[in-house]
């Protein structure tokens, strides 16, 4: 890194409240111009980062997205506004720090962080923050950073629960000590089905950004071996220790991976990204289908997987409510002699379910593809999408 | 009786419950109780051959059971056991 050089007078009076802070000063507001840190996602917890790493004047942040804004993302990532739905998170992200401070020099990544590119972009960088949203993206750049000796400040949410540590730092543990291997796909929900409260990724990408500062400056305790929990419901924050694996395939004494592995195939995930490359299933019937099922007056039954609270904001006329974590012991309520179609909001839960009738005995039961979201895209858009 | 506490992403398959007090000498017969008392919670927490899954961390206070006795590790009725979890969620 350059050495550092000195600041502005302009920049004297907009960190003027650091610099008299004997713990930051004119030695440290030089460290933060003369740091690099690179954003893995702009969204929840992307947003509130960028925001005050560059407020407090990081002198080059790296930002990582190919996604687009839309209206869902605004209850909680706070660089974007309205105004941006339909433009590149990246430019709409850029913009706004460019706004809270022009100092910053901004450098814009139009990826999916991948095998082929993560060692390439994370090398520029002095730490990396992970504020992704899958388990593959989150083991690649956890060993990234084991390889290349940079921290990896983690942070993760899921409803009003959150995360938070530093991983990757010389010594201390990693993502891979804590969690060797990930969930199966499916059994751990995203936040595009299991929800989020709005407020929770500013909470936990704070803690993040504050532990970046932190070891840019040398100050502090870092959160290293520590595993923040937070729960914004009980309002309690808990610590749990982490160890470093001496056993760890990446960071370990003797370790087995010394270079990036298939992440989509490590996380047993198929090779491509989307929903498009979804496998249809013999079982699986088209919302369309079921339309014309319905239509026609053909003898089966509809069920609802979802919970009531989803069902409350929409629903499709006949079908029963049977929340999935029900659909095992209220299965008696179901004719089993007739054909059973299944669908929740994307077609995730509502598989969970048919596999959960076909293991009881169910013969005839078949799973709604997309959910009630392509119900409104392809038979009745008068149905609200969330 | 040890405190056993639920993670919002299995609190699901746990009458929606956030802890629940339960006997055990151990953490094996804690976790034991806990699928006893919740049926569903078994698949989530255990493999097919009865291992505690590699993606489920469990704790005793603030320790984690794999640098302890791991399955065996005594538990005293004032301990808290927690289950955690991996989650991914961040950007969408």
């Amino acid at each position: 890194m350059n050495t550092p050089a000195s600041l502005t007078k302009e920049e004297i009076l907009r960190y003027s409240r650091h610099l008299i802070m004997p713990e930051v000063g004119m030695e440290g507001q030089l460290k933060l111009k003369n740091a690099s840190i690179l954003l893995v996602g702009t969204g929840g917890l992307g947003a509130p980062l960028g925001m005050y790493l560059a407020a407090a004047g990081i002198g080059r942040i790296g930002l990582v997205d190919f996604d687009v804004v839309d209206a869902t993302n605004l209850h909680r990532q706070v660089i974007h506004g309205t105004k941006d739905i339909g433009r590149k998170k990246l430019d709409s992200a850029a913009d706004t720090i460019a706004d809270i401070n022009p100092n910053v020099k901004i450098e814009k990544y139009d990826v999916l962080l991948t095998s082929e590119n993560a060692m390439e972009i994370c090398a520029n960088y002095d730490l990396i923050i992970d504020g992704t949203d899958n388990f593959p993206t989150r083991y690649l750049v956890n060993d990234v950073c084991v390889l290349l000796k940079k921290p990896n400040v983690y942070g993760s949410i899921f409803r009003f629960e959150g995360q938070a540590t530093v991983f990757a730092t010389d010594g201390g543990p990693c993502y891979r000590c804590l969690y060797p291997e990930p969930p199966p796909p499916g059994l751990v929900p995203s936040c595009a089905e299991g929800g989020v409260l709005g407020i929770l990724p500013g909470t936990i990408g704070l803690i993040q950004a504050t532990e970046a500062i932190k070891l840019i400056l040398g100050v502090g305790e870092p959160l290293i071996g520590r595993l923040v929990l937070y729960d914004a419901l009980a309002m309690k924050f808990r610590e749990l220790k982490l160890r470093r694996n001496p056993e760890c395939p990446v960071c370990g004494d003797n370790p087995t991976v010394t270079q990036l592995i298939d992440y989509e195939q490590f996380c047993g995930l198929p090779q491509h990204e989307g929903p498009a490359a979804a496998e249809v299933n013999e079982g699986d019937v088209d919302p369309v289908e079921v339309k014309a099922m319905l239509d026609r007056g053909d003898d089966f039954i509809l069920i609802d997987v979802r919970e009531q609270h989803e069902y409350l904001i929409c629903s499709i006329p006949t079908a029963k409510l049977i929340p999935l974590g029900d659909v095992a012991k209220r299965a008696s309520e179901i004719d089993s002699s007739k054909l059973v179609v299944a669908h929740c909001k994307m077609g995730g839960r509502s598989a969970k379910a048919v596999a959960q009738l076909k293991e009881l005995g169910f013969k005839k039961v078949r799973n709604m593809t997309g959910g009630i979201t392509a119900w409104s895209d392809k038979v009745d858009p008068s149905v609200p999408k969330y | 009786m040890a405190k056993v506490l639920i993670p919002t992403p299995l609190r699901q398959f746990a009458d929606k419950k956030d802890s629940v007090e339960l006997t055990g000498a151990t953490v094996a017969e804690v976790l034991g109780a806990l699928t006893t008392q919740f049926p569903s919670l078994k698949k989530q927490l255990f493999t097919d051959e009865g291992k505690l899954r590699s993606f489920v961390n469990v704790y005793l206070n603030d320790e984690d059971i794999r640098y302890m006795q791991k399955d065996a590790t005594p538990v005293a009725a004032t301990d808290t056991l927690s289950i955690v979890p991996s989650i991914a969620g961040g950007a969408q």
